[in-house]
C-alpha cells in the first residue's frame, strides 16, 4: 500500500521550500545548509549532469584497460599464466565450475557494462525526456545505486588469492594491473551515480505534462 | 510485511518542520509516524520514507557491538590457510588487505582495507555514539548529527559483505591447485555480514533524525 492521495500533490520546490536529501527536512528556500543534519542544500542540482558525465568518463576510460591487462597472475611448477577478467571466467567455466564464473561475469562485466548503460540512460532522458515512466526509471537509478559495489568482488578475489597463494615454488599468485584500473571504474561508476540528482527524473514529467489539477 | 498509509499531501497551513519532502523525487508530505510494522512510501516513486521498528536502537546497539567485536577479532585470527606439496600459507584480513605492496598497488591496499574493515569499523563506531544516548534517554553527544551524517555517507563505502562473497569466489579458483581451510576469521566475518544485513534493515533515518532533533529543544 502507500501513502493516500489526498488533495493536490505539491513538490517541496513549488511549495517555495528546498528540501534536504539526506535527512528530508525541508527548509525555506534559499537556506543553504540543513540546520538538522547539516547537509548542503539545493533545491536541484543544476551541476548534477555535468558530474555525472565527468565520473562516467573517467569510469569508461579506466575500464578499458581494465579488460585488456591481466588481473591475476599464476606461477606454477610448470606454467606461468596471466588471466584478464574474461579470461579467468572462461578458464573457470572450462574446469567445470560454471556458477562461479557466471558470478565473475555478472560483477566484473554484466553489472559495469549495464551501469554504463543505466546511467547514460537515466542522465540522458532526464533532459530530453522518454516514454519510459519517471516510477520506472526511479526504481532503475535505486538498482544501480545498491548493485555498483557488488562489482569489487574481483578486487577482492585477487586481494585474497594473492595474499593466500603464496607457496615458494609450487605456486603463486600476484595482481595484475587490471585489478588497479578496475577498481578505479567501480568507484568512478559509484560517484557518477551518486552525483546524479533523481529529482530531475520527475522534473521532465512535470514539465512535459502540466499536473492534472482534481 | 504490513504497511499504512501515513502521510499525507501537505497541506498549506503546517508548520515546515512537520513537513516530510521525498529525496527521490521531492514531493511533499505531512510526516506522520506509521503504525508498528508500518511504512510510509512516497506514492510518486515508492520510495520508502519512514519504517520504524520496535525497539530498533537496542536491537541495532547491540548488533553494532558484535559487529564491532567480530570486525576486530577476525583480523587478526587467520582467514584461510592453504596446502599444496608439503608447503603451506595462512592468511588473515589484513595479509589480504596488505597484498597490494608493489607500486602503485598501494593505493588499492589502502582501498581494500578501508572497504573491508576501517569503514565498517567506523561506521559502527559512529552509529554507537549517536544511538546510545539517544536510546538513555539522554542529551545526544557533541556532533552527534554530524556523526549520524557521515556514518550515512559512508554507507555505500562499506563493503564486508562484498568481501564474504569474493572468499568464496577464491576458494573455488584454487580448490584445483592446493587444499584450503577455513580459520577462526572466516566463520566470524560470515556471522559479521548477517549482523550488517540485520543491523541496516533496522535503521530508520528519519526517525533517528527525529529524535536528535528533539533532544535540541
Amino acid at each position: 500500500m502507500e501513502i493516500a492521495r489526498v488533495g493536490r500533490r505539491l513538490t517541496a520546490r513549488e511549495a517555495g521550500l528546498v528540501a534536504c536529501r539526506r535527512c528530508a527536512r525541508v527548509w525555506p528556500m534559499g537556506q543553504a545548509r540543513c540546520e538538522r543534519c547539516g547537509s548542503r542544500l539545493v533545491s536541484r542540482d543544476t551541476k548534477s549532469l555535468q558530474k555525472v558525465w565527468a565520473w562516467w568518463i573517467a569510469g569508461l576510460i579506466a575500464y578499458i584497460p581494465a579488460n585488456i591487462y591481466p588481473m591475476l597472475k599464476t606461477n606454477t611448477l610448470v606454467s606461468h599464466t596471466e588471466n584478464t577478467i574474461v579470461g579467468g571466467a572462461v578458464d573457470l567455466a572450462r574446469h567445470g565450475s560454471y556458477g562461479v564464473a557466471a558470478i565473475i561475469l555478472i560483477a566484473s562485466v554484466l553489472i559495469p557494462v549495464g551501469k554504463f548503460l543505466a546511467i547514460a540512460f537515466l542522465a540522458i532522458t532526464a533532459q530530453r525526456g522518454t516514454q519510459v515512466t519517471p516510477r520506472a526509471r526511479t526504481h532503475m537509478y535505486e538498482i544501480v545505486e545498491f548493485i555498483g559495489r557488488w562489482s569489487m568482488i574481483d578486487v577482492f578475489v585477487v586481494a585474497i588469492l594473492s595474499s593466500l597463494v603464496q607457496l615458494s615454488v609450487v605456486a603463486s599468485i600476484r595482481p595484475g594491473p587490471a585489478a588497479m584500473t578496475f577498481a578505479l571504474s567501480v568507484i568512478c561508476t559509484m560517484l557518477s551515480a551518486q552525483a546524479f540528482d533523481p529529482r530531475l527524473i520527475w522534473d521532465a514529467m512535470r514539465r512535459n505534462q502540466p499536473r492534472k489539477t482534481p | 510485511m504490513s504497511t499504512d498509509t501515513i502521510a499525507q499531501t501537505a497541506p498549506a497551513a503546517a508548520a515546515i518542520e512537520d513537513l516530510i519532502a521525498c529525496p527521490h523525487c521531492d514531493a511533499l508530505y505531512l510526516a506522520q509516524m506509521p503504525q508498528h510494522g508500518g511504512r510510509a512510501i512516497c506514492t510518486f516513486c515508492h520510495t520508502v520514507l519512514i519504517a520504524p521498528r520496535r525497539k530498533a536502537g537496542k536491537k541495532m546497539i547491540a548488533l553494532t557491538l558484535s559487529v564491532m567485536i567480530l570486525v576486530v577479532a577476525a583480523l587478526f585470527f587467520p582467514f584461510l590457510d592453504i596446502n599444496a606439496s608439503g608447503f603451506g600459507n595462512s592468511t588473515s584480513i589484513l595479509d589480504a588487505a596488505s597484498s597490494f605492496r608493489s607500486g602503485y598497488m598501494v593505493f588499492l591496499s589502502f582501498l581494500v582495507a578501508s572497504a573491508i574493515i576501517f569503514v565498517p569499523l567506523l561506521r559502527t563506531v559512529l552509529i554507537l555514539y549517536v544511538l546510545v544516548p539517544v536510546v538513555r534517554d539522554r542529551p545526544a553527544l557533541p556532533h552527534a548529527r554530524r556523526a549520524f551524517r557521515w556514518s550515512q555517507e559512508l554507507k555505500p563505502w562499506a563493503m564486508a559483505e562484498i568481501f564474504a562473497i569474493g572468499c568464496a569466489v577464491a576458494l573455488v579458483k584454487v580448490q584445483s591447485l592446493a587444499h584450503i581451510g577455513f580459520g577462526p576469521a572466516f566463520w566470524m566475518f560470515a556471522v559479521l555480514v548477517i549482523l550488517v544485513l540485520i543491523n541496516d534493515n533496522y535503521l530508520c533515518t528519519w526517525s533517528v533524525w527525529k529524535s536528535l532533533e528533539l533532544e535540541e529543544d
